[in-house]
């Protein structure tokens, strides 16, 4: 457990997550076998959706959550099959909405720990608009994207992660879309947590889900994710053992952004950042990461390292800044609202004001 | 000098100005002084959708129509006997709907002749014969509140402004109307102006003094209050009724309610007026588009709120797939739909009855949901709590049609006692309920085959539902075609099983030997009964039943319909309600159609009426 950086509200308890204040503790052991439920998973072969499912079922003891206030809400993909495979509360709901169900639930029900399963088509396609919504709300959810950079459920066509020219089913030609960068989009909406992991990192994609589980708001994770069937390899290079230390770019809060042993980022022109050989700019130069920083600039700019074949790629936590969320707001006016003038009368409401009598 | 007072046992007013002149708020004003003074009343108000239409031009005319009387009225009144005009514009709009000896309370002050030019008057109407046959009043309402004013500091343009207040003043002398309410309604209204305030409330005063002094008005009238059942009554919208009955709903089910809504015209009030009662603990959540206003509703009553969203036909379009998944997941879920003049954006301040099919059978795959229409401004309380009580009970979605006439119109209402309001029984579930401990979230309730609900929270009932179709009683994924079929017919059957939960048929037959019977459904109710009266009245025999519930149906209405030789059915649509009637019990329902953006009138209606009587 961290200490809160920002000086805004901080954790309500010191034993657990911030981003879980107001839901209730439990001293049950849990172990991963109890967040799996009876149901057969269904996902292809070799898909990286597995390596999620476990590394996730292997963190939820770690909530230190009553299982029943866990709920998985998720829409439609083959990552949005993910909520059956858990022993929580869930829904599978429609394509692109599980960030405003997740919405309703998680401001009516403060005492729960409520997850956001989608995918690049489902978040970033159908539900873009629902997305950056919950984010700018700062609605206390975690969601995870998992992004394989093509629609798989559909089978095969360019999705809005897909590289320009993607040759697909949809695109014999190749695609023409621009793609999303999905971090950049969520910091541009002002994200309060803003993360990226790889399904195949298991040490790093728990890390990155006990922070945003300790993110009092919304957070987003995008999570690269491989399928094996439409787009296998997608993220090979930065999964070879071979070449992706020199080219993921750990970043870890107050630490220099380093990549590989002699690289690293460095402040460039117009407010953005380069990558540089330390050698050359020496070592004072690199960045400290700063995950707190106010201003999400900082951040984005991180995000624009990124490169179409992968050169540099920045994992980790960009951005962790706190701010009152959007329920905590909401059910404060209500108490407000309560504590100043009472409980409400029914009876008194409905006379109102000019009322007159018939005998 | 002493006035003459006339008796009347009833009068249609018309208010009519432009956008700006305040003419809603000099209406409902007059309305709040007539309701307290104990008339029966209804009120029809008019604007365009336009805030501000270019000042003066026909487009930006809004009027407020009300009917008040000394009995009791189902209807705003088919035709004004009392326009007031405050602009050519308005004058020229509404002289169509008066009859030949009507009054006219016309703003000379606005008939320039730039103003006449701008709506096609040549000539002026005030003189040039235009107006022969009516009764007309030539006031000069602006000039008049500006020399009441001259002795204040206020601007020329602030004092133009309260000419409505002196066209209120003037009114309220006409028609004895007490004027305590409106004086502190404005009191409080212009509490932190308060040069404004006196201004308004010298206006007004001057209206009224005007009134009894000056020759030009020779009689005053009296409306003697209507003899209405005993009991405390208020004036009231059909949108804030919504509201209301959506917050008894809450107490009566003891869950707290959640509103996810998208701003529309004419539904936008309901979330207005909720999001005031946060005592109640009343969530209000204005989301990005419509569907989020719905899904965010869903996502609440999967967590054990009453979850509501609000909206009008283009949201209602787009709100359906959630529907289909609140179907499909069987969780409680009121979506009011007031209707407005479609199709696409169509006439947003107008009225209409053609979202009846959509309601129905505008998702995908067998989808039923059960509808309830209201039958006035004041029924949409009572609306409101069968909606609320159906989707505690049921496990479904239930659409409440409502209409852009009863959203924002009024009459009195008698406040119903809270106590013998439904009780609604969440029931929901604590306990494991199928074999070993476990939790079968589709093992249904004999009785209702409404299926168990455990909300988040509850240890040991963790489970997973979605819009994939699920096994009968485990609720896990099948594709199962047995299994498929007999879930289709299941969720039909549990909705069709609302037929046993509601009440018979209420038909009015006085004489019992009616040949006619005339069947409407939602806010056709006061005028549908308005002519029934009319025809009564000329010795003509017709029964009148009036839908509530248009999904499921009474069980008895096909006996209903098959007793009677002919059966009208009076829609502002193009016969969506026939067609339903038709394909269930193979009556050829006679349909009168109109979708003018209004009301129908009660003459019409008693005509059709009459000629169908007559047919052999």
């Amino acid at each position: 457990m961290t200490e809160n950086p920002n000086g805004v509200d901080g954790p309500g308890h010191e034993d657990g997550l911030a981003g879980l204040r107001l839901v209730p503790r439990t001293d049950t052991a849990y172990k991963m076998k109890d967040f799996k439920s009876d149901q057969e998973v269904r996902w292809c072969p070799g898909c990286g959706d597995y390596a999620i499912l476990a590394a996730f079922q292997s963190f939820l003891p770690q909530l230190g959550v009553p299982r029943e206030n866990i709920v998985m809400v998720s829409g439609i993909g083959c990552s949005s099959r993910f909520p059956y495979y858990l022993s929580t509360y869930g829904v599978h709901s429609i394509h692109g909405r599980a960030p405003a169900i997740a919405t309703g639930l998680a401001t009516s029900r403060p005492d729960l720990s409520v997850w956001v399963i989608t995918g690049d088509g489902d978040g970033l396609s159908i539900g873009g608009n629902h997305l950056i919504h919950a984010l700018r709300r700062n609605v206390n959810i975690n969601i995870l994207l998992f992004n394989n950079r093509i629609y798989g459920l559909t089978k095969g066509q360019y999705s809005p992660t897909s590289e320009p020219g993607k040759i697909t089913k949809s695109s014999p030609v190749g695609s023409l879309d621009q793609p999303f960068n999905p971090v950049s989009l969520a910091l541009g909406a002002e994200a309060g947590f803003v993360a990226r992991t790889v399904d195949s990192d298991r040490k790093h994609l728990t890390s990155v889900l006990r922070a945003a589980a300790d993110h009092p708001g919304a957070s987003f994770v995008e999570i690269y994710q491989n399928c094996p069937i439409f787009n296998d390899d997608a993220f090979e290079p930065l999964k070879d053992p071979s070449s992706r230390d020199l080219r993921l770019l750990r970043m870890e809060h107050g630490e220099p952004l380093r990549l590989g042993p002699d690289r690293g980022v460095v402040a460039g022109e117009f407010g953005g950042l380069e990558v540089a050989d330390v050698a050359e700019v020496g070592e004072d130069r690199l960045i400290r990461h700063d995950a707190h920083r106010e201003d999400p600039g900082y951040a984005f700019a991180l995000s624009r390292l990124d490169r179409p074949a992968f050169e540099h790629v920045p994992i980790g936590v960009f951005r962790d800044v706190r701010r009152p969320t959007y329920d905590d707001l909401l059910n404060e006016q209500i108490e407000d609202a309560r504590s100043e003038r009472g409980d409400g009368d029914l009876e008194a409401l409905l006379a109102g004001g000019d009322t007159w009598t018939v005998d | 000098m002493a006035k003459q007072i006339e008796q009347l046992d009833r009068v249609i007013i018309r208010f009519a100005g432009d956008s700006g002149d305040g003419m809603q708020l000099t209406g409902d004003r007059f309305t709040q002084e007539t309701a307290s003074f104990g008339n029966d009343l209804s009120t029809l108000p008019n604007f365009p959708a336009e805030i501000r239409a270019p000042a003066g031009t026909l487009p930006g005319v809004s009027s407020f129509q009300l009917h008040f009387a000394d009995h009791d009225i189902m209807t705003p009144g088919d035709a004004p006997d009392v326009l007031v005009a405050m602009n050519p514009a308005a004058l020229k709009v509404n002289l169509g709907d008066l009859p030949k000896g009507a009054t006219i309370i016309v703003n000379t002050d606005e008939f320039t002749a730039r103003s006449r030019a701008k709506v096609g008057y040549v000539s002026d109407p005030l003189t040039d014969g235009t107006l022969d046959g009516f009764k007309v009043s030539a006031v000069g309402l602006t000039s008049m509140t500006v020399a009441a004013l001259a002795d204040t500091d206020i601007s020329k343009k602030d004092a133009q402004r309260a000419k409505n207040m002196f066209a209120l003043g003037l009114l309220s002398w006409m028609y004895n109307r007490p004027t305590e309410g409106t004086t502190s309604f404005l009191k409080a209204k212009f509490a932190s102006r308060p040069d404004i305030l006196a201004a308004n409330l010298t206006a007004f005063r001057a209206g009224w003094n005007f009134g009894e002094t000056t020759e030009d008005f020779a009689v005053s009238y009296e409306i003697k209050p209507a003899r209405l059942p005993s009991g405390t009554y208020r004036n009231i919208t059909g949108n804030l009724a919504t509201a209301y009955g959506l917050i008894a709903g809450s107490r009566r089910s003891g869950l707290p309610l959640f509103l996810g809504s998208y701003p529309i015209t004419p539904a936008s009030d309901i979330l207005h007026e909720l999001s005031r009662h946060k005592r109640f603990g009343v969530r209000t959540f204005q989301a990005e588009d419509e569907i989020a206003g719905v899904g965010a509703a869903l996502g609440a009553s999967f967590g054990g709120s009453l979850g509501v969203t609000t909206t009008s036909g283009p949201g209602m379009v787009l709100k359906q797939e959630t529907v289909g998944l609140a179907v499909m997941t069987e969780l409680p879920l009121i979506i009011i739909d007031v209707q407005r003049a479609g199709p696409s954006t169509g006439m947003p301040t107008k009225t209409e009855q053609t979202d009846l099919l959509m309601a129905l059978y505008g998702r995908n795959g067998e989808s039923p949901v059960p509808v309830v229409a209201p039958s006035s401004p004041a029924d949409c309380f009572d609306a409101a709590v069968e909606a609320t009580r159906l989707a505690v009970t049921y496990r479904t979605p239930v659409v409440m049609l409502s209409d852009g006439y009863l959203a924002n119109g009024s009459e009195p209402w008698r406040l119903p006692d809270v106590s013998r309001l439904p009780v609604i029984e969440p029931d929901l579930a604590t306990e494991p309920n199928g074999p070993e401990g476990t939790y079968l979230p589709y093992l249904r309730d004999e009785d209702t085959l409404a299926r168990p609900w455990a909300v988040p929270g509850t240890p040991g009932l963790e489970h997973r539902i979605g819009g994939i179709e699920k096994h009968a009683q485990s609720g896990d994924i099948s594709y199962t075609p047995g299994n498929h079929d007999l879930m289709v017919r299941t969720r039909q059957a549990k909705i069709d099983a609302i037929a046993r939960d509601i009440p018979a048929m209420e038909v009015s037959d006085p004489t019992g030997d009616a040949e006619v019977l005339v069947l409407g459904w939602g806010g056709t109710y006061g005028s549908i009964t308005a002519a029934v009266r009319r025809v009564r009245r000329a010795g003509g025999r017709v029964a009148q039943a009036h839908l509530r519930h248009l999904n499921p149906f009474p069980a008895d209405l096909g006996e209903v319909l098959r007793s009677y030789d002919r059966v009208v059915v009076p829609e502002i649509n193009l016969g969506q309600l026939a067609l339903l009637l038709r394909g269930r019990f193979l009556v050829d329902v006679i349909g009168y159609n109109k979708v003018r953006g209004l009301p129908f009138k009660a003459e019409e209606l008693a005509g059709v009426l009459q000629e169908v009587i007559d047919r052999d």
